[in-house]
């Protein structure tokens, strides 16, 4: 059979009067802009006052400085300046480099804990919770409803020299006595980070085990594994991606994480990079542009985990 | 008795071990703030300890001085009001946007849906000092119609940070109940634009609802963004906290923090009201939906 020789205007007119059939066969019929038109203001909101703003960031660290030296921002890539990024730099591996270890400590070890502390509730409230579950559910989401500050000057009062915890701790023998929580003290900080940021990991962990099919754990235990062994075998291999996620979620917010600091401590001894960022926000000459450069740098170091939290979310999307 | 390892060997044990450590967590997570409020109420100097009862952080002691107690000290009257109206007008500007905006993305596929997608998701996990001073100095440097910093440019960096809240909770709605009931309708010959507002919207009402209290919540309690674009005169209740914890802790901060969670409370509960109100008469339109939501 000889086929018809079409024009190629024909030939992607036929093309789309097949692809709208098929739409129609499919349900609905929207035309091009239609669910496009849905997302134009959210997205042109975030691209001014979300993109621009960064990138007066980045023109800003890269900037210069007028007669009276007060910075300035440059737009033009090829007349960028290093100076005060190479300064703010520079003090990373000088005078702040104990700054920056000491934010990864604590990111680290908090983040290490809270996956524990989270990982323990949300199996136990998923797998023993049953009737108790909304219980349950009720009491995990209200640190959501109660303010940060709420929740560290709560520990603020209890930390206090004079304060509850150090008279518990009076009336137990062999522990330390008159301990100096808010003078320098790491572990405060420490438990002030997982205190204020727990509540964001157990609940999507929560969700997660939730959606295990109890079946696999079933079959686990049929083919002769015992209760610890199915755990280790089954659940936390699927729960791996879930566990990662919840990392991500908690460590980023760390990264700019000041108030924590200033709310149970201020002792330059456990300040964090946010606390660099914050402090040189209104000090002197030039600060706007010291600013900028360490928005920029904090924004550097959280990039590795932000692209992962970006990979995994596509791809449990994709996956569903 | 048994022996300590027949024990460990029982596979019908009791996790006892696992439920001590869920309740000396819950515990731990919110006992430290049922003190915070109880201390709001003391009669003594000192925030460290509980002495006695009385209202005076809240309302003054009689014939005391008027600052130091949260309700007679006129500086926190402007920043009651403030708190109150950033937050309304936060929730009713960056819901809307961000339900729109999580409709598009759960049906619009390609390149540029991708890119708003990567957009959305970047504004969610950037900590928040960032877009903060990134506002600050949009605002000093460039965008510069409101000079002075203030109540208009904090609600539109309040916006750019909450804006993916709804998108998050709304998007998460959507994936679980599917296209069926508005290909249902449209079938039934429901034109797309009925579909859309009489059989999807209402499907959505409890992330909606949601989502406002969710976002009036944040804004409540939000020191960071505020705080950056704040000028003289627009500080919020929280700010004023904050800014005060520098200094030494007063009973009176504990009121201050106590009223922030009332405010929070209230405010749940009129969005809970009206969104048994509006969903009256279909299915569902319980609490436990509302909660799903979140």
């Amino acid at each position: 059979m000889v086929q018809a020789v079409q024009s190629p205007r024909e030939e992607r007119r036929a093309a789309r009067r097949r692809a709208k059939a098929q739409r129609k066969e499919h349900g609905a019929w929207y035309p091009r802009w239609y669910w496009p038109s849905f997302a134009t203001p959210g997205t042109l909101y975030l691209l001014i006052f979300f993109v621009i703003p960064l990138y007066v960031v980045i023109a800003l660290a890269f900037g210069t400085v007028d007669r009276y030296t007060n910075p300035i921002p440059v737009y033009q890539p090829w007349y960028w300046s290093g100076l005060y990024m190479s300064q703010v730099l520079n003090a990373a591996i000088g005078d702040n480099r104990f700054v920056y270890l000491r934010t990864f400590i604590y990111i680290i070890t908090a983040s290490v804990l809270c996956v524990g502390i989270s990982y323990t509730v949300a199996y136990y409230i998923t797998r023993f919770g049953q009737k108790r579950r909304g219980f349950y559910l009720a009491l995990l989401v209200s640190p959501f409803f109660i303010s940060y500050l709420m929740r560290m000057l709560a520990w603020n009062n209890l930390l206090a020299s004079n304060g509850y915890i150090n008279k518990i701790l009076g009336w137990i023998p062999l522990a330390p006595h008159n301990v100096a929580w808010q003078t320098g003290n790491q572990l405060t900080i420490v438990l002030g980070l997982i205190y204020g940021y727990v509540p964001y990991m157990v609940l999507p962990l929560y969700g997660f085990l939730d959606r295990i099919q109890t079946s696999l754990l079933e079959a686990g235990k049929d083919l002769g594994a015992s209760s610890v062994r199915t755990f280790f075998r089954v659940t936390l291999p699927l729960s791996k991606q879930a566990i990662l996620a919840g990392i991500v979620i908690v460590t980023l917010p760390m990264f700019g994480d000041y108030y924590t600091h200033n709310l149970l401590g201020l002792s330059p001894a456990t300040s964090m990079i946010g606390n660099l960022l914050d402090d040189a926000k209104g000090s002197g000459l030039g600060s706007d542009s010291r600013v900028a450069s360490l928005c920029l740098v904090i924004m550097i170091l959280m990039l590795l985990p932000m692209a992962y939290y970006l990979y995994s979310t596509n791809k449990e999307l994709k996956e569903r | 008795m048994r022996g300590p390892i027949s024990w460990a060997r029982d596979p019908w044990r009791k996790p006892r071990l696992l439920m001590f450590s869920t309740w000396v967590y819950l515990a731990w997570s919110l006992i430290p703030v049922v003190f915070a409020i109880l201390i709001s109420f003391t009669a003594g100097r000192s925030s460290a300890s509980m002495n006695g009862f009385s209202f005076q952080y809240w309302h003054g002691a009689p014939g005391g001085d008027p600052q130091g107690s949260l309700f007679t000290d006129p500086a926190l009257h402007s920043a009651i009001y403030q708190t109150i109206w950033l937050s309304v007008t936060t929730m009713f500007i960056a819901v809307p946007l961000g339900v729109a905006f999580a409709i598009a993305l759960d049906r619009w596929r390609g390149r540029p849906a991708a890119g708003a997608n990567f957009l959305m998701l970047v504004s969610f996990v950037v900590p928040e000092i960032i877009i903060g001073v990134a506002l600050y100095l949009f605002f000093t440097h460039v965008f510069t119609p409101f000079r002075t910093l203030g109540t208009t440019p904090q609600i539109i960096g309040l916006v750019a940070f909450q804006i993916s809240y709804p998108v998050i909770v709304v998007r998460a709605r959507l994936l679980s109940i599917g296209p069926e009931f508005e290909e249902a309708a449209m079938d039934l010959g429901a034109p797309p634009r009925a579909a859309l507002g009489r059989i999807l919207l209402p499907l959505l009402y409890p992330a909606i609802f949601a989502s406002f209290a969710l976002v009036f919540a944040d804004v409540v309690d939000d020191f960071v963004t505020v705080r950056y674009l704040s000028s003289n005169g627009s500080e919020t209740l929280s700010v004023k906290i904050y800014e005060s914890l520098h200094g030494t802790p007063s009973p009176e901060y504990n009121a201050a923090v106590t009223l922030l969670l009332g405010i929070t409370v209230v405010g749940g509960i009129i969005i809970y009201l009206a969104y048994r109100r509006i969903s009256k008469g279909r299915t569902g339109g319980g609490a436990i939906e509302f909660a799903g939501g979140i």
